[in-house]
């Protein structure tokens, strides 16, 4: 029991002394990035939404949302296939994983990553490994939001 | 006009993405967790409209709207449908951007291989 | 002959041949010119990573055979491992040859591990010839342990780029070349380090014990070295092991390195450097066995160390542990009195520490850490 004792000391020590020791990066540099890739990448939201607004003028805003949306996650599912998202990805940071691009990016990535364990096994399978808890969490969150609007 | 909100809420709730990141270490699926429910807060809170009012994309195009449209379907649905509302609502109103995403990363993991990183 | 963890040979087994290969990116770092075959493109001609890790191991396995000059009938047993599940690459590569096949884990260790077992094997004259072989690739390994390749996240500074790249060598009682005179075997060793990211801090301190171990066994000190290195500790572990062995009153000087720091150049974007089995592996099998031939290094401690872990642990939680096995080469009688006149154990350029920012960091930490 001491020495199981000694040995968290010990390891509390140690890993208070790596944390001294990992080099420190400035984070002004990658935060600017982040905002600025994620302030463009919502502008482009905003022009597509404007676009179809003024091809389609009669469109409800709801629906014209969800063709934004659908557009945004087109753009950002084939730059995951021609492996361009993930370079803007090392760029950006929080800047390309926050909009809605990100997510469409976190479904295509293991999808193409794992084609060769087979349609089923492979692209159907993984495909949710990263996003499966964004739906999940989404619905099981809104589902209680839902029950306590029906009581108030 | 309207464009410099649209970027500066947009880039700010992107920033506080990477500031998780740089600070907690976490992982992009945690990232994404934590800003759908941050979306279904707002929403439920009543929040959400009137951001989205002047923030328009900046704050629809974010992870958070998707949290919020689930909340928002869910709400709106329990009004007229009950409790089977809080089942459908949620998931009726995102239906298209999931969908999307699931069609899509299927089409094009058929067409594109995974290259590997310099 | 044994010594509590080490063991001496009486017989000192050869390495008569060795052979890397690596993918493009390790072909563009600091020992590229050193290596055999450096691929055009990292899939190396196959469908999936997966068979071309599989083909690079079995590049390397025959190369080393032709390097030998011997025959593969005349090999009886072939010790190789890797990192993927069930090291599947090396156990697929072994189905296509015609020799006994041990597969051995030990994580980034593994090629000091299997020339550690087949030096026993031949020194005990139970086997004759024993072919070992490693190897990693940075697209599987990702997959496996972190994340898909077109993910768009940002990688943490201590995170490290596992190598592309396998080595093999052949040992044998007879011949000429680099001799095996002495292994260390290391005990498993967990500081509690949980951080996946920062596998150089998790293994240092195995490094740490192994190296310990070692010089007591042996009877040696640092300096009896000509090159002392560790794997894939990276920049950021191998620090800390200069530190920790300072704690325990054993200077690391200028002839200690780290494999997987010195792979890379600096603008090559790798962070804390290089890992992998494949990292320690096409060193040794390139850099070290060539300069032990050349009789440029006499005496060398090469020991790689690996990181145990596994998704499924370090999701519930656990930390990771690391070990280290120890092997030293040294080189052939015949090249012992050649003098070179720049003995520089760094002619490897763009090296980063330097032995005055060295001690400046190891003064700095003191008295942080007490075990």
């Amino acid at each position: 029991m001491d020495k199981h004792m000694e040995a968290k000391k010990r390891n509390q020590a140690y890993n208070r002394y790596v944390q001294a020791k990992i080099p420190k990066t400035k984070p002004w540099p990658s935060l600017f990035n982040s905002f600025l890739v994620g302030g463009i990448i919502c502008c482009i939201g905003q022009g597509i939404n404007d676009l179809i607004l003024l091809w389609f003028p009669n469109m409800a805003e709801q629906s014209a949302w969800a063709y934004t949306l659908i557009v945004l996650i087109f753009i950002a599912s084939f730059l995951t296939g021609i492996g361009v998202y993930d370079k803007i990805g090392k760029f950006a940071g929080g800047g390309s994983i926050v909009p809605i691009t990100g997510f469409s990016n976190s479904i295509t990535s293991p999808a193409v990553e794992f084609k060769h364990e087979g349609i089923i096994y492979g692209i159907c399978v993984k495909m949710f490994t990263i996003a499966g808890p964004v739906i999940v969490s989404g619905v099981v969150a809104s589902f209680i939001i839902g029950v306590i609007y029906l009581f108030i | 006009m309207y464009y410099l909100w649209v970027f500066l809420i947009g880039g700010l709730v992107c920033m506080l993405g990477q500031v998780l990141i740089i600070y907690t270490n976490i992982t992009s699926a945690r990232i994404l967790v934590t800003f759908v429910l941050i979306g279904v807060l707002l929403q439920a809170f009543g929040i959400f409209d009137p951001i989205s009012e002047f923030a328009r994309a900046g704050i629809n195009v974010p992870i958070i709207g998707f949290g919020a449209s689930l909340a928002k379907g869910a709400i709106s649905a329990v009004k007229s449908k009950g409790l089977l509302g809080a089942f459908t609502g949620g998931l009726e109103a995102t239906a298209g951007g999931i969908a999307a995403a699931i069609f899509f990363a299927f089409i094009f993991s058929l067409i594109f291989k995974s290259k590997t990183k310099n | 002959m044994y010594t509590n963890q080490t063991v001496i040979f009486k017989n000192k087994p050869v390495i008569i041949g060795s052979y890397s290969i690596v993918g493009p990116k390790e072909g563009k770092g600091n020992f590229g010119q050193y290596f055999n075959y450096v691929m055009k493109d990292d899939s190396f001609g196959e469908k999936s990573y997966e068979k071309a890790e599989m083909k690079m191991l079995k590049t390397a396995i025959v190369g080393a055979i032709e390097d030998a000059k011997i025959k593969a009938s005349d090999v009886n047993l072939l010790l190789a491992g890797d990192l993927l599940n069930q090291i599947i690459s090396s156990s697929y590569a072994a189905r296509d040859f015609d020799f006994a096949f041990l597969g051995l884990f030990g994580a980034c260790s593994t090629m000091a591990e299997s020339m550690a077992i087949a030096g026993s094997i031949i020194d005990g004259k139970e086997f004759d010839t024993i072919v070992c072989s490693t190897g990693s690739h940075f697209s599987t390994a990702e997959r496996q342990f972190r994340f898909p390749l077109e993910l768009g996240n940002q990688r943490p500074p201590t995170s490290q780029w596992t190598v592309t790249g396998a080595g093999a060598c052949v040992i044998s009682s007879k011949g000429k070349g680099p001799r095996l005179t002495m292994a260390t075997f290391g005990k498993v060793v967990d500081f509690g380090i949980n951080d996946v990211n920062d596998m150089g801090a998790a293994m240092a301190p195995a490094a740490m014990d192994t190296m310990l171990a070692h010089f007591r066994d042996t009877k040696t000190t640092p300096d009896d070295y000509d090159l002392i290195v560790t794997g894939d500790l990276g920049k950021l572990g191998s620090e800390i092991l200069i530190d920790l062995m300072e704690d325990q009153g054993i200077k690391l000087g200028l002839n200690y390195n780290d494999c997987g720091q010195m792979y890379y150049t600096r603008n090559q974007n790798t962070l804390s450097g290089g890992s992998g089995c494949g990292c320690s592996a096409t060193v040794l099998n390139s850099y070290i066995i060539k300069k032990l031939r050349t009789g440029e290094y006499k005496k060398v401690l090469f020991m790689p160390t690996g990181a145990l872990m596994s998704t499924t642990a370090s999701q519930q939680g656990e930390t990771i542990p690391g070990v280290c096995h120890a092997i030293v080469l040294e080189c052939d009688e015949s090249v012992k009195d050649v003098k070179i006149s720049t003995t520089s154990n760094r002619n490897v350029k763009n090296t980063p520490s330097k032995k005055s920012e060295r001690t400046s960091i190891s003064q700095k930490n003191q008295g942080h850490i007490n075990n």
